[in-house]
């Protein structure tokens, strides 16, 4: 009963994985991730990822930091940012949120800040559902291996 | 081009990149192929481990970092008589980046982050070379 509650649970993930693929969320680049993790790196795509997650939160707040501040003018500084997290972004598969960037940059080359915080709003928008999708199937992943766990002493 | 080697069969890489993802991503993947790593998080801090006395055989550099980017750095490397394999490692997919980069003194140029298939080439080219 306890294995079909990790295949189960298995068999949510694997649609809460498909679902990202097919709306563009992720791209290949996740699955390259997954493949690195194993017995030696056990937990190898959540510490990226949360990496990646404490990575972007400064990145998002520098750059609306920056666009908030009535003077700015420093485009090269945003364009940095930008790019940062443009390439974390796509290390992580996440390849939505990499191209809203791209609208971003744009406008960044343009010096047009109003076009910068519409973008940034956008950006904010798609990564706050990818953190939130991702969070989910990690959870799926915690519960599974422990349903997949609690077998084996009973087994024994 | 070929740097002195660990005293280990094992090769031995050095990472050089400013971002804490690609860091992880590589170290993991350079060991799951069974290469010893090292890692730092600007180009002066690769030059500096060489001044010390360190040597590596492959040498992962990033393009754009604060303090020293990749290309000053591999010129410095070059400057000293360094001759580890360098592959530099880039955000876009610039040819103009690419050819600039390549310009300071690499052996090779990717888009970032690397994959299985060609860390597996690299390694084949080093061994091959020696």
């Amino acid at each position: 009963m306890l294995g079909l509650g990790a295949d189960r649970l298995r068999a949510d993930m694997n649609r809460l994985l498909a679902l990202l693929f097919h709306q563009g969320v992720l791209d290949e680049q996740f699955l390259q991730l997954q493949q690195l993790q194993d017995e030696t790196s056990p937990n190898f795509v959540s510490e990226v990822v949360n990496i990646y997650f404490h990575e972007s939160e400064k990145l998002l707040r520098n750059l609306r930091g920056l666009l908030m501040d009535r003077e700015f003018s420093d485009y090269k500084k945003m364009g940095i940012h930008l790019n940062q997290f443009m390439g974390s972004s796509s290390s992580i598969g996440a390849k939505r949120v990499r191209n809203v960037c791209v609208a971003f940059r744009a406008a960044s080359e343009q010096n047009n800040r109003a076009g910068c915080l519409r973008a940034l709003e956008l950006v904010e928008h798609e990564y706050c559902y990818l953190k939130n999708k991702l969070h989910e199937l990690f959870q799926l992943e915690q519960q599974r291996v422990l349903a997949a766990g609690v077998r084996y002493p009973i087994q024994n | 081009m070929r740097g002195k080697g660990s005293s280990s069969s094992k090769i031995s890489t050095l990472i050089v990149d400013d971002d804490p993802i690609i860091r992880r991503i590589h170290k993991v993947l350079l060991t799951k192929v069974g290469l010893e790593t090292q890692v730092v998080e600007n180009g002066k801090k690769a030059v500096d481990l060489y001044h010390s006395g360190a040597s590596f055989d492959l040498i992962l550099m990033d393009l754009e970092m604060a303090i020293m980017d990749g290309p000053k750095a591999t010129k410095e490397l070059r400057a000293m008589g360094v001759q580890s394999m360098i592959v530099g490692v880039t955000a876009r997919d610039l040819e103009v980046e690419k050819q600039m980069f390549m310009a300071s003194g690499l052996n090779d140029c990717y888009v970032k982050p690397l994959t299985t298939d060609t860390v597996t080439a690299l390694v084949k080219k080093l061994k091959k070379d020696n």
